[in-house]
């Protein structure tokens, strides 16, 4: 028994297996790809950007893309390509800021009425029912009206709305954490109740939540551009894909690639999100625990 | 048999614990009395919805905040019924430990089974992180793990359902507490299994001078296991005794029916005895004896008058007002077999 028991297999790391897994799946290495050189792009443009973003050239306004400005110019001779890389400064920012705080906030608040029920839980519903009534869009462009515009001001509005629906979430999967006995044999351990939801509930609730965070940042990107799109989001001449379509909307028949570029920039990048969060959610998903 | 010399480690004193609201509460355990001595063994046997996984549960009180505690718990001269939370976690894990009846789902599946024994370790022992690891290597050593050490980094998942209980009893003691709460510990495993862990149990209860209360619904484990058992019915003790005194000379019409219900020699194809109708819903309760509906030797007054736990032996007491009748009924029926 003891000779046929110290016979360790060898096995390779579970983070090993993890990535092994995660790179066998198209859409997984489709979303991985985009997602990595988006931030690439977001944190060093200065190398991508074959041109000044900001810089006038009277001599090439509205040029059609060839191969010294191969997205055009725009109306002021400005390298479109050039442009839309510095936006993913802007936009992945947006994807992040926009969803972080959402998601902290969410996060926090949901697992602790999903652990504790009763009257907090309750009155977290109302709250919950009150925000969700409004269309998402127009309650987060009142906010940012009153406000004012600004990408600080739109993250606040952003944040103000969103943050009930991460809490939505956190709070079913707590929900259903809680009945498992791990969650009980932690009570009868000793533990206190932070140790037992952050510890204990929490990691194993947040797999949809990251699943979901992914799609949301999608989403969030497609909302900053809209806010940029009607001017309140991101102020013009910041490079932004929203503001950079709404600049080439006037001339849509005579420079349709001032618009169409960024636009594809949106999908882009939107599709790399979903793609991840899509492979994401069949990696995580518990394999007959 | 436990040495009757022992000390008494905790002692219940008309527990009562109920749900729902204070107009019309729903009483799930109900002047519920007993004491356990230090190494002892006792089992609390009924079936489903008689009480005995809510009384293990008020003991710590986590049936807290939705559950409400009342009479006395005392342990080690506190009563835990009257302390607070922050109190309460104090013993819980160290002085008092629980395992579950269902290991697959007791165990966090995201933490190795080493982490969360030292867990417990940071919460109620003050060692350093080389002691920890040494003291988790032994205690899964202790009940009964192979090649202890390489284990360690293992997850849940990587371990039989038998296994996993013996991880969960591994991370109880940790602490080394001196009563152990055993909620059904054995039946989501087979029976192989299931003797393992009872005979684990049995010799660590032994070695370590550790009370035990094994709730079960099986027979055949307590008179395996248990040195005392206490038979509870609709949220109330029946009857209390010794193994031997329950198994061999039950009183109760349903601790009775409960042994005539385990098949002894029958022929095949034969039908097996059950116990008629069904536990009674808690709302529905009867103000006197809770079997009564399901009694063959229910009287009258049994309805109406709630019989006390009266001393039939040494040891031994049963809460029934026609005790000899039920004798009589289920020696007769034995007989007519």
């Amino acid at each position: 028994m003891s000779v046929v028991t110290q016979i360790q297999p060898h096995r390779p790391g579970r983070f090993r297996v993890f990535i092994g897994r995660a790179f066998s799946r198209p859409s997984f290495v489709i979303g991985f790809t985009i997602i990595v050189m988006s931030i690439a792009l977001a944190l060093f443009p200065q190398i991508f950007a074959p041109y000044d973003p900001l810089a006038f050239d009277m001599t090439a306004i509205q040029q059609a893309p060839s191969l010294a400005h191969p997205f055009g110019t725009d109306n002021f001779g400005r390298d479109v390509l050039s442009r839309v890389i510095w936006a993913y400064r802007v936009d992945m920012q947006m994807a992040l800021f926009a969803t972080i705080f959402a998601l902290t906030i969410g996060v926090t608040v949901g697992a602790f009425v999903g652990y504790y029920g009763g009257i907090a839980d309750t009155i977290f519903g109302r709250c919950v029912d009150a925000i969700i009534t409004f269309p998402f869009l127009v309650l987060v462009i009142a906010i940012v009206a009153v406000l004012g515009p600004g990408l600080v001001n739109m993250y606040i509005a952003i944040t103000i709305v969103n943050w009930v629906y991460y809490a939505r979430l956190t709070r079913a999967e707590i929900m259903t954490q809680k009945a498992n006995d791990y969650a009980a044999a932690g009570r009868v351990l000793g533990y206190s109740d932070r140790r037992i939801i952050f510890r204990h509930l929490l990691p194993n609730a947040m797999s949809p939540i990251i699943v979901y965070w992914m799609t949301d940042m999608a989403l969030a990107i497609l909302l900053g551009s809209s806010l940029g799109y009607l001017g309140l989001g991101a102020q013009p001449p910041a490079a932004e894909w929203g503001v950079l379509i709404s600049e080439g909307r006037n001339f849509l028949l005579t420079a349709w690639w001032m618009s169409l570029m960024p636009g594809l920039a949106i999908v882009l990048t939107g599709l790399g999100f979903s793609l991840l969060g899509d492979a994401l959610a069949d990696l995580l998903r518990p394999k007959g625990r | 048999m436990a040495n009757p010399q022992q000390e008494t480690v905790l002692e219940l004193r008309h527990l009562r614990t109920e749900f729902g609201s204070r107009q019309h509460p729903l009483v799930a355990v109900d002047d519920v009395s007993f004491a356990v001595k230090a190494g002892e063994i006792l089992g609390l046997v009924g079936e489903s919805g008689s009480g005995k996984s809510i009384t293990l549960r008020s003991i710590l009180g986590i049936v807290r905040p939705r559950g409400r505690v009342g009479g006395e718990i005392l342990w080690k001269g506190r009563d835990l019924a009257a302390l607070d939370e922050a109190a309460l976690r104090k013993v819980r894990g160290r002085e008092i430990a629980m395992i579950f009846q269902e290991p697959m789902s007791s165990l966090n599946p995201l933490l190795t089974v080493g982490l969360q024994i030292s867990e417990n370790l940071v919460a109620h022992t003050g060692l350093d992180a080389k002691a920890r690891k040494a003291r988790a290597i032994e205690l899964l050593e202790m009940v009964g793990i192979p090649s202890a050490r390489d284990r360690l980094g293992d997850y849940p998942h990587e371990f039989s359902g038998g296994m996993r209980q013996r991880v969960m009893i591994a991370i109880a003691l940790a602490s080394n507490p001196q009563l152990l709460l055993a909620d059904e510990p054995t039946t989501a495993l087979d029976v192989t299994i299931q003797d393992q862990i009872l005979r684990l149990i049995q010799s660590l209860s032994r070695d370590l001078g550790m009370a035990v209360i094994l709730v079960t619904h099986d027979m055949g484990v307590v008179a395996q296991t248990c040195d005392r058992v206490a038979v509870m019915y609709g949220g109330r003790l029946c009857e209390v005794g010794t193994t031997s005194q329950v198994i061999a000379d039950a009183r109760h019409p349903y601790a009775l029916g409960l042994l005539r219900s385990i098949p002894r020699d029958v022929a095949p194809r034969t039908p097996l005895y059950s116990i008629p109708g069904a536990p009674p819903a808690l709302n529905a309760l009867p103000l006197g004896c809770a079997f009564t509906t399901r009694c063959p030797v229910a009287g009258p007054e049994c309805r109406d008058l709630r019989p006390p736990l009266e001393t039939v032996g040494q040891f031994h007491e049963v809460a029934c007002h026609h005790r000899v009748e039920a004798l009589a009924h289920f020696r007769q029926q034995e007989a007519a077999q």
